[in-house]
């Protein structure tokens, strides 16, 4: 690793909802690192405590009686838990982007295109002029075929990959340091998924921006990610560079999320499911 | 859903265009009421109470109207004079008014030509003191049709503030406005009306209580409309656009009104039209109790109020309950259209066009 200090930088994070005996501790004392440029993926079942991870960075999750965030975020110089709600503000979308799962209800389905990529720009970018002539070309950025009359278009116009295109050019409509995509293509067919990860792979180099990855896919993660966050039930279980993770899992979760993977050519009766008894077993030591 | 969209799909529905089209007649009417009205509302006649509506015929010099006599001495019993008629002038000077409320203008639609003292041209009959019911008619469209739209429009900001708010913000602050507004629903509107009436009636003059009027309506009014609000802005906001829209820094005023507001757009106009009736009736029953507008300014509810008079109902006067038309056919206006744009904007509807 560089000696320099890394982008995002996370020690000891918990995240609880709810308080007393029905609290959930969604995320229980993590540490991890992204250096600037790099691609961390953070793979995980569901409720494993990925999202609420991402989330928890520029505090988007519901104030304090009902979700306490402990522990520190140090972005690129800033100590988020010390910001005040201003501040983080000013950090969202400008520092730290996001894309979403559901692209269809990610947009808001009563402006055109055009209007909610201007609400970004007119928000952290207040020096752009023409802010036309910007949105067309982010639009050509992302690959939208006719971008000049496709930005007048409703969501509900555009496909579902479209659309996605159109939620990451909002992301890089504010130039962030660091992209947090939340299972983005989760929602999409295959052969999309591969374009809409190849794009970001493209913008992520244009761009020198890091890329924080949650996604349920290997596939991806083996083509795209430099390092992989094995997390689960809170804890983070693995982390290492990609391949050395996907070839020589070192935690029963990991091994068993990867024989999880139905492989082509070799005949299987039934899909692989996790037994999780071994797998506790394991994480308690 | 677009406005235009909402107006192109109205344009294929007779019912809801019939409503739309009554309503902004009598809109128009009520804006150029001093202008229709041939009489100022409070100018009396008391030589011809209970004046039957004018029968109007052709005279040498264009349309004109005949003259009437009161046959008994006691009781009205009006009978057109045979052969004698007044012709009728258009665009005539008559009473000043203010136009829009600040043009001075003196031209009517039309006057009787060269009237002697105590002549009247009266289209609807007139009441009990002789004053024209078609000009306190019209006049009165002023005060009725307007405290409608003031009344929603107070209601609705009102009611989208503090629902939209508690419905964002959740928690305590939910807790407490929602418990409030329960305290206002539990209350029986009408008392509530006369008591907030009866609390706030010293401070104002009778020409400002239209004014306390709206203001009681709107009071009474939000309570059910910030409820409904906060469910849907409840709903809206755990929507991902919401959450995007924060990912990317907007502030909490921006999120309601630029992407919460919007997306309340069809339900606010639905609500507001269907809503509308209510205001109407509230005043009309307030002025109908005496507890509204004032005498001698003239509401529909007002005018309504003196068709009580006994001898409206021995003699049949049947002009003097055209106030009450005129409110019916609003509120069924009203109702129509509020029907007709709740099917337009309603999603299960769009549904069924598009499959």
């Amino acid at each position: 690793m560089s000696t320099s200090p890394p982008l995002l930088d996370v020690k000891d994070l918990n995240i609880t909802f709810g308080s007393g005996e029905s609290a959930t501790h969604a995320v229980r004392g993590i540490d991890f690192s992204i250096a600037k440029g790099e691609t961390v993926a953070v793979v995980g079942e569901s409720g494993s405590g990925k999202s609420v991870t991402a989330l928890s960075l520029v505090r988007l999750l519901p104030p304090p009686p009902t979700c306490r965030i402990e522990g520190d975020i140090h972005f690129s110089g800033h100590a988020i838990q010390e910001l005040r709600t201003s501040q983080l503000r000013e950090l969202r979308g400008k520092s730290i982007a996001y894309i979403f799962q559901e692209p269809s209800t990610s947009l808001n389905p009563v402006f055109s295109i055009h209007n909610q990529i201007s609400e970004a720009l007119l928000l952290h970018r207040p020096e752009v002029r023409e802010i036309s002539d910007e949105i067309e070309r982010l639009l050509e950025l992302v690959k939208i075929p006719n971008a000049k009359k496709r930005m007048h278009d409703y969501p509900h116009q555009l496909s579902g990959g479209m659309q996605q295109r159109v939620m990451i050019a909002m992301a890089l409509a504010c130039r962030p340091k660091l992209l947090v995509a939340d299972e983005p293509t989760t929602a999409l067919d295959v052969t999309i998924q591969s374009e809409i990860m190849e794009l970001l792979v493209e913008l992520k180099n244009e761009f020198k921006m890091a890329i924080m990855l949650i996604t349920h896919n290997f596939g991806i993660v083996s083509g795209f990610a430099d390092r992989v966050i094995v997390m689960f039930r809170g804890n983070i279980v693995e982390q290492g560079p990609t391949q050395e993770v996907l070839n020589n899992p070192q935690h029963p979760y990991t091994q068993a999320l990867i024989d999880c993977i139905p492989k082509l050519g070799k005949k299987q009766e039934r899909l692989t499911t996790i037994d999780y008894d071994k797998i506790s077993g394991a994480t308690q030591k | 859903m677009q406005p235009r969209k909402i107006f192109r799909e109205l344009c294929k529905r007779p019912i809801g265009m019939i409503s739309l089209g009554v309503l902004v007649c009598f809109y128009l009417i009520a804006l150029f009421a001093d202008f229709l009205a041939p009489y100022p509302t409070s100018t009396q006649n008391l030589d011809k109470p209970f004046h039957p509506p004018t029968a109007l015929t052709w005279t040498s010099s264009g349309l004109g109207c005949k003259v009437y006599q009161n046959a008994d001495a006691i009781n009205p019993d009006w009978k057109p004079v045979k052969n004698e008629t007044r012709s009728i002038q258009w665009f005539a000077e008559g009473y000043d008014y203010k136009f829009l409320g600040f043009i001075p203008a003196n031209t009517h639609l039309f006057q009787l030509k060269d009237s002697q003292e105590g002549d009247r041209i009266y289209l609807l009959g007139s009441d009990s003191t002789g004053r024209d019911v078609f000009s306190r008619l019209l006049k009165g469209s002023q005060v009725s049709l307007t405290i409608g739209i003031a009344g929603i429009s107070i209601t609705l900001f009102v009611g989208f503030v503090v629902g939209g708010l508690s419905g964002y913000f959740g928690g305590l602050s939910d807790f407490v406005a929602m418990r409030f507004v329960e305290f206002l629903m539990a209350i029986p509107g009408l008392y509530l009306l006369l008591s907030l009436r009866a609390a706030l009636a010293p401070y104002f003059k009778s020409d400002q209580m239209f004014y306390l009027i709206v203001v009681i309506l709107a009071m009474i009014g939000w309570a059910g409309t910030a409820r409904v609000i906060r469910g849907m802005s409840l709903s809206i906001r755990r929507r991902p656009f919401v959450q995007a829209a924060e990912s990317m820094g907007q502030s909490t005023w921006k999120i309601l009104f630029q992407h919460i507001l919007p997306n309340l757009f069809s339900y606010l106009l639905v609500a507001a039209t269907l809503s509308i009736p209510g205001y109407i009736l509230g005043e009309a029953a307030l002025s109908f109790l005496g507890l509204g507008i004032q005498e001698p300014a003239a509401s529909w509810g007002l005018m309504l109020s003196q068709a009580q008079d006994m001898k409206v109902f021995m003699f049949n006067f049947w002009w003097m309950l055209t106030p009450g038309f005129a409110i019916f056919i609003t509120v069924i206006a009203f109702n129509l259209l509020g029907d007709t744009l709740r099917d337009i904007v309603d999603p299960k509807f769009q549904m069924n066009r598009s499959s």
